[in-house]
């Protein structure tokens, strides 16, 4: 197993480096000068040149290239021009923001579209099959950020019964101490009940866009692929074996339906942690998607060659993670290099 | 030099019920918020420090308010009461008495001045920070030399608390130009220690810490998210701050700074579009504060050097067929001062901005168009920063609509903020709209830097003539030598030139607009139009 997950990672170097040269070359591309922007309002041609050499963008590419990946090799991503910051500190600051808020709001969304794609496939043309279609169509052709604006509009500015959506605390708590950087589990060790309910009902808003988001796919996969198993022989056996439903559905059927949902729930783990950007903008998130897209549009390449780099490596290891799930799921899938 | 209290003038407006916070405030924490400040805006700083590599504009405010200058200026009532910087007197900060001789100035240091950490303020630091200003190279050199202020030798230790600034030549500019924030007087021992031999100036340190000896202190800094800064209780430079704590949020959303300030959970917001800040008025539940940009215009540009916008009459044709009052009224929702329409037979004035005599008029446009040789127009592209598209965009549709009458066919380019100082510089773009504010409010600095023929980056008509060149020279000199008369007709020279020629026309004098709380009082108006937190006060 060990060498076979070695060999798996073995496997990413290349795509690894290939992303690196192609991140490196494609911000270069980008139309915009970091250094007539970062000049300032009112440098001449003088001072942009004098930044361009502080930043060493008067260099040939080759050169850049080679510092950068010299950097690189020892753990430095360099630093972010609009936020000051080195880049690898930012990153490790933003991404368990994401992630925290990422996980919980598929947690949420699986605990809803599971039962729900497996209601809907034992019952279907039933009103719960209506109402899962209803859901995820409405979930799906909803944008993010719409959702994110009316729950805020609606619970916090109308209501009053979310806090102000101001990140990942109340103004005036303080943050739990570091220890894995999501704060619902730091102010835990921390003891911090204060810290713990603020986090928490900080998160309720985002983390319910992000359900609603995400409950589509995840439901309509559940559903199809429990279709799909509910029609085929061993079910059958099972039934006519005088085995209970319960047994039945959720022993036999949900196991082998579970496959195709494993690979939905991975890429839209994926696709959330770097394209709720959106999320994160209207609730004031510090996560990396919002990190990313500034960096972008303020053509900084750094950020933007350790997100990608960062997210590159995040694929291989959810891949990874996936493939050993799915060898502990159906035995029949080996994990082979 | 006398002092003045000015915050007896800036609190008068000091009224209204206290805003209630919302459930999730603890009563310890309600007092905490009684004198903490919360202050949500679109942008945070990247670097604290003004002298740092492209540092950004909201760098600018934590500078300003964490580092003391030599001097400031004093307040004046601005347009509907509220306090202006005025530009004419100065008042002392860090020193304690300013005298001006004929070519320097000497600066008395005041003898009970500390930095953050306890170290006194000598005369030391003061020249090791201004000569790092000048020689940082970059935004703060530029900044420095605008006032002729260009080499250390020009600063001079006089002794312990006495600094000398030796003018380099006479220039009007030099002691407005020791009151902006680049300036600022920073901790030398404290910067020295962290310098490195690769970084002899200290940026680095300097980019993530204050050192300075200022009101205000960063107490922590998240990049992106929030600036806290606490008051500087040992603070001698002015009256005590009333805020103790300052906390500023990056809310990206412009919607839910609005519900922030709504709900009273924020104090102060800017940066909202033009339309939420008007409707915030109207309703009245809170401040909105709205005063022109000091010496700032927006306005639509040509490149003179390339036809069609290389003859006059074509530029002057399209002066009259722009749509001044729709872009007012329907784009900034009545939050502008027009720069158009003036009566045709009102004396140009000696100031700046003032308003130009075009006005939307399609016969005269057409009949201008024809005379220039183009009776059925021509085809061009009208570009714009995207990063200002609040306001550009529907700008640049209602100029696009408005100039297909008279047969001017044109394109728009949109340009993302990263690209478009780029651009700028190429000057290369034939028709963009765009928009210039100078630090130092006196017409000669607006003119030399965009009409001037030494050709600078806001001079992005590429507009060359030797007798504006000739009228802006002369009112820089009369300027210094104080020679009045011959100061006023140069400026009404080059402003009624730039009039005739057009080579760029002048839309509108854009606001800044700030909402806060009822309960807040003591918003000063200054040149760079950021926040002055030493002036706040919460009810």
């Amino acid at each position: 197993m060990l060498s076979l997950i070695g060999k798996r990672l073995m496997f990413a170097i290349p795509s690894l480096i290939g992303v690196v040269i192609v991140t490196f070359l494609l911000t270069r591309a980008l139309p915009g000068d970091p250094a007539a922007y970062f000049a300032g309002p009112s440098a001449d041609k003088q001072a942009i040149e004098e930044i361009r050499k502080k930043l060493g963008l008067d260099k040939p590419l080759i050169e850049q290239f080679l510092r950068y990946t010299a950097d690189l090799a020892k753990g430095d991503f360099g630093n972010s021009l609009t936020t000051g910051q080195p880049v690898a500190t930012e990153l490790r600051n933003r991404l368990p923001a994401s992630a925290e808020l990422t996980l919980l709001g598929l947690l949420v969304s699986v605990m809803i579209a599971i039962p729900l794609g497996i209601l809907a496939a034992t019952r279907p043309g039933s009103w719960i099959d209506h109402l899962c279609r209803v859901t995820t169509t409405a979930g799906v052709s909803l944008p993010v950020f719409f959702t994110g604006l009316v729950l805020v509009y609606v619970f916090y500015f109308r209501l009053g019964w979310s806090p102000a959506p101001l990140g990942r605390l109340d103004v005036f708590a303080s943050t739990p101490p570091n220890v894995t950087g999501f704060y619902l589990i730091d102010s835990l060790i921390a003891r911090d009940w204060e810290a713990f309910r603020s986090a928490f009902n900080q998160l309720i808003l985002p983390t319910a866009t992000l359900a609603i988001f995400s409950l589509a796919p995840i439901a309509r996969m559940t559903r199809a692929s429990m279709l799909a198993i509910l029609s085929s022989d061993f079910v059958r056996t099972a039934r006519a074996s005088g085995l209970s439903p319960r047994a039945v559905i959720v022993t036999y059927a949900f196991r082998n339906a579970m496959l195709p949902v494993i690979t939905t729930l991975s890429m839209t783990f994926s696709f959330l942690l770097g394209a709720n950007v959106l999320v994160e903008k209207v609730f004031a998130w510090p996560g990396i998607g919002s990190y990313a897209v500034e960096a972008l549009i303020s053509s900084d390449f750094a950020p933007v060659q350790g997100f990608v780099l960062t997210m590159a490596v995040m694929y291989v290891l959810i891949n990874l993670i996936i493939d050993i799930l799915y060898g502990v799921i159906d035995p029949r899938v080996r994990l082979e290099g | 030099m006398k002092r003045r209290d000015f915050l007896k003038t800036a609190t008068g407006a000091a009224a209204g019920a206290m805003v209630s916070g919302p459930a999730i405030f603890s009563s310890a924490k309600a007092d905490a918020r009684s004198e903490t400040l919360l202050i949500v805006s679109e942008s945070g700083p990247n670097n604290l420090d003004i002298h740092g590599v492209g540092t950004n504009v909201p760098g600018y405010e934590v500078s300003w308010n964490c580092y003391d200058r030599l001097i400031g200026h004093e307040m004046k009532a601005g347009p509907g009461g509220v306090p202006y910087y005025d530009r004419d007197k100065f008042k002392p900060e860090l020193a304690e008495d300013m005298t001006i001789s004929d070519m320097s100035a000497t600066f008395k240091l005041r003898k009970n001045a500390k930095f953050h950490d306890g170290t006194p303020v000598t005369a030391k630091d003061v020249k090791w920070s201004l000569d790092r200003s000048v020689s940082v190279g970059g935004f703060p050199t530029f900044q420095m030399s605008a006032g002729s202020l260009k080499k250390p030798e020009q600063f001079v230790i006089v002794d312990d608390h006495t600094v000398r600034v030796d003018f380099a030549t006479k220039d009007r500019l030099t002691i407005p130009d020791l009151a902006v924030i680049v300036p600022c007087v920073i901790n030398s021992e404290l910067v020295k220690k962290n310098a490195t031999e690769k970084d002899p100036w200290g940026l680095e340190y300097t980019k993530m810490q204050t050192a300075g000896g200022g009101a205000y202190k960063v107490t922590k800094w998240t990049a992106g998210t929030e600036v806290i800064l606490e008051r500087n209780d040992d603070w001698v430079s002015g009256p005590m701050p009333k805020i103790k704590r300052v906390i500023w949020r990056m809310v990206p959303q412009a919607g839910n700074r609005r519900a922030l300030l709504e709900r009273g959970d924020a104090d102060m917001s800017y940066e909202l579009p033009y339309k939420d800040f008007q409707e915030i008025k109207a309703n009245g539940k809170l401040d909105v504060v709205s005063l022109p940009f000091s010496n700032g215009i927006q306005y639509i540009g040509m490149n003179v050097t390339k036809p069609p916008f290389d003859n006059p009459k074509v530029r002057q044709a399209v002066a009259y067929a722009l749509p001044y009052q729709k872009i007012v009224d329907a784009v900034l929702f009545g939050l502008a001062n027009p720069m158009y329409g003036a009566s045709a037979d009102k004396p140009t004035e000696v100031a700046w901005p003032q308003p130009h005599k075009y006005n939307t008029d399609m016969a005269k446009a057409k009949a201008l168009l024809a005379e220039a040789g183009y009776p059925n127009g021509f085809e061009t592209t009208i570009s714009f920063d995207l990063g200002f598209a609040v306001v550009n965009e529907p700008l640049c549709v209602l100029v696009q609509e408005s100039l297909g009458q008279i047969g001017i066919k044109t394109t728009i380019n949109k340009i993302p903020g990263a690209n478009w100082r780029t651009e700028l510089n190429k000057k290369e773009m034939p028709l963009y709209t765009n928009v210039f504010s100078g630090w130092l409010d006196y017409p000669e600095y607006f003119f030399y830097w965009c009409y001037h023929g030494d050709n600078s980056v806001f001079n992005t008509m590429s507009y060359k003539s030797p007798e504006m060149d000739k009228r802006i020279n002369g009112a820089r000199t009369a300027a210094a030598t104080g020679d009045k008369a011959a100061y006023d007709a140069d400026v009404k020279g080059f402003v009624d030139l730039a009039f005739t020629d057009v080579p760029r026309i002048p839309l509108y004098q854009p606001y800044v607009n700030v909402a806060m709380q009822k309960n807040i009082s003591g918003y000063q108006y200054w040149f760079h139009r950021r926040l002055d937190y030493r002036a706040l006060v919460k009810a």
